[in-house]
């Protein structure tokens, strides 16, 4: 589990193998085993895939279920629409608050439980709000955070500050339903870090603790450089969890009879856009134009960020 | 309570024998993973505090850290010994809430790590052409947004007429996922050869080494994968929410958000909701509780690969 497995390796392994296994040549099997397998991933992944991008050129309604080919309407259509534009910069906010503070933090924790304490039952605790699903992780926090009767307004009371709306306020609702989301996944965050330093060979510790190196100062000449890789990669994980935000937001803003991704547009994220676009507008074929328009921004990100953190290289294995 | 977890910690240290360390920056680390343990904790200490508070009481009086006129009144109402309180159309069965929750979550689960596992061993064992680009086929399928597959997904299952039954709920996740195929496969891998080949030439086929030789060997794995399914399942929101909103058909995620929008705004029924929130989170809780060190393990374990 330790070695430089940290690159997309996953490939190499049947290179290995095939010298030992070229002798036996077995497709009438193989089919037999893949066919289930085979019959979900082209009925459920592959064939809705292209079906999406092909509904993005129609005018699919909900009701009639049925639609007309209308070429790249659609398209023009989002361009000109505020609520798109609206989204992508409420997602972007909350993407930006989200991951900087959960990246810090799970950094953190991670090199804690690396250097200060290895302990399971640490981790699982830690990692126990991941568990909870996001509906009744938003219920919690929607009480945590009233403004009248909770507890976050009750400790802040005892320093004089406050009380907040913090769902309720437009200037807070996107910092609040990013620190929710920063609770519930920083646990999660920090043991995949947690799983990339045990990839850092620990006599690099012990001899910089020789020279007399702080636990600081190791830090950053040990563990943030060669970190990095990982660090890529579990970025380019949450950054794409994260613009994809729905289950929160519609519960947290949408409880006792208020309208989801309120107050008025301040926390209409992309995805409930596409959801109420197509579920509650029937306006299918221009809500999967705005998926499309989703996958398109999320492939640039990720391009992006594999380029700037050259996420495919190793400094270990240098 | 932040300074007892200090001291507390501060003999463990020096048993470590960390003690060339400075102590001051250890102590602050010390108390950071004690706000950390807190943090984490806590809110899970508020909703069981407010689900065992009276309703009256706690919206009338001055909010207190300790329950406020403690009951089980809530857990009884949420089961349905005593009628759950609530304004408008607003509905909230637990049982059959809880049965549709188990049902879709078992099937997801035997079927999505049995057709994996199948998949994974023809990736892993057997040769044929094209098999490492299907496979990197499959695994493109981990980054496709689901928000994409969800709107064709849903007229494909109008079209079967399988809006509101549980077979709608579990069909797009009971065959494969590109993640469970991935993680069983690397397992597959793993396991050693020479007991494989060893059945072979006792003339064994390869269903028989399949069910003789790999399934046992990676009962480990595939349990650890069941468990990660059965809690991914539990936790499922979006899919339920469009194809199974029907009230006979909710699982626990779509009947909370809909019983939460549909209460009236006005002295909202929180201690009811609590108690609604733990109980239907309590399994997952109950499974990791069980088998917290393989959830834990397995999470590492996709850190790496």
């Amino acid at each position: 589990m330790t070695a430089p497995a940290i690159e997309p390796t996953v490939i190499d392994a049947p290179r290995r193998r095939r010298k030992i296994s070229a002798d036996r040549s077995t497709p009438g099997v193989a089919f037999w085993f893949l066919l289930p397998s085979l019959i979900g991933f082209l009925t459920f992944y592959l064939y809705p895939t292209i079906r999406g991008f092909y509904l993005s050129l129609t005018d699919w309604n909900l009701v009639s279920n049925s639609g007309e080919y209308i070429g790249f309407e659609n398209y023009a259509k989002l361009v000109e629409d505020p609520l798109v534009t609206n989204a992508i910069k409420v997602t972007l906010l909350y993407v930006v608050l989200n991951i900087g503070i959960q990246t810090v933090l799970a950094t953190g924790i991670a090199v804690m439980l690396d250097r200060l304490i290895k302990s399971t039952l640490v981790k699982a605790i830690v990692v126990l709000p991941w568990l909870i699903p996001n509906v009744i992780v938003a219920l919690l926090w929607m009480w945590m955070l009233d403004r009248n009767l909770g507890a976050v307004n009750l400790i802040l009371g005892w320093i004089d500050v406050g009380p907040f709306a913090f769902l309720g306020d437009p200037d807070l609702v996107i910092p609040s339903l990013a620190g929710i989301n920063v609770w519930r996944h920083m646990g999660y965050t920090a043991l995949l870090i947690f799983a990339g330093l045990q990839t850092i060979p620990g006599s690099l510790y012990e001899a910089a603790a020789v020279d007399g190196a702080t636990e600081w100062k190791m830090f950053r000449k040990i563990t943030l450089p060669l970190l990095r890789p990982i660090m890529a990669l579990v970025l380019v994980i949450t950054v794409l969890g994260s613009f994809q935000v729905f289950d929160t937001v519609i519960t947290a803003t949408g409880g006792f009879a208020s309208r989801p991704g309120g107050p008025i547009n301040a926390s209409r994220v992309i995805y409930l856009y596409i959801y109420e676009l197509a579920f509650q507008r029937f306006q299918m074929g221009y809500a999967a134009t705005v998926a499309v328009a989703l996958f398109a921004i999320l492939l640039v990100v990720t391009i992006i960020q594999f380029r700037i953190l050259r996420a495919n290289e190793s400094d270990l294995a240098a | 309570m932040t300074t007892e977890v200090v001291h507390e910690h501060a003999d463990v240290r020096s048993l470590a024998g960390h003690s060339r360390r400075p102590r001051i920056g250890r102590g602050l680390a010390w108390l950071m993973l004690g706000v950390l343990l807190i943090v984490s904790l806590f809110p899970f200490y508020w909703a069981f505090r407010t689900a065992i508070s009276d309703n009256g009481l706690l919206l009338s009086g001055e909010q207190t850290m300790a329950p406020i006129g403690p009951t089980t009144f809530n857990f009884e109402r949420v089961l349905g010994l005593e009628p759950l309180a609530s304004g408008g159309t607003a509905t909230f069965d637990f049982w059959q809430i809880l049965f549709n929750t188990v049902l879709v979550a078992t099937f997801i689960t035997i079927g999505q790590v049995w057709f994996s596992a199948m998949a994974a061993y023809a990736f892993a064992r057997l040769k044929w052409k094209g098999r490492d680009s299907v496979f990197y086929i499959y695994l493109s399928g981990l980054m496709i947004p689901p928000i994409i597959t969800l709107i064709p997904n849903f007229i494909l299952i109008r079209n079967l007429d399988l809006i509101n039954t549980y077979t709608g709920i579990i069909l797009p996740f009971f065959l494969m996922t590109p993640f469970a195929v991935f993680f069983l496969r690397q397992f597959f891998l793993g396991i050693n050869r020479n007991i494989e080949e060893a059945a072979f030439i006792d003339g064994a086929g390869h269903f028989a080494v399949f069910f003789r030789v790999i399934l046992p060997m990676a009962a480990a794995p595939m349990f650890t994968l069941g468990i990660l399914t059965y809690i991914t399942a539990w936790n499922e929101f979006l899919w339920p929410l469009v194809v199974g909103r029907e009230e006979t058909k909710r699982v626990f995620t779509v009947a909370l958000n809909i019983f939460t929008s549909q209460l009236p705004g006005s002295s909202p029924d929180w201690t009811g909701l609590m108690a609604a929130a733990m109980l239907s989170a309590a399994p997952v809780i109950a499974l990791f509780l069980i088998f917290g060190r393989r959830v834990v393990d397995s999470i590492q374990f996709s850190g790496i690969k």
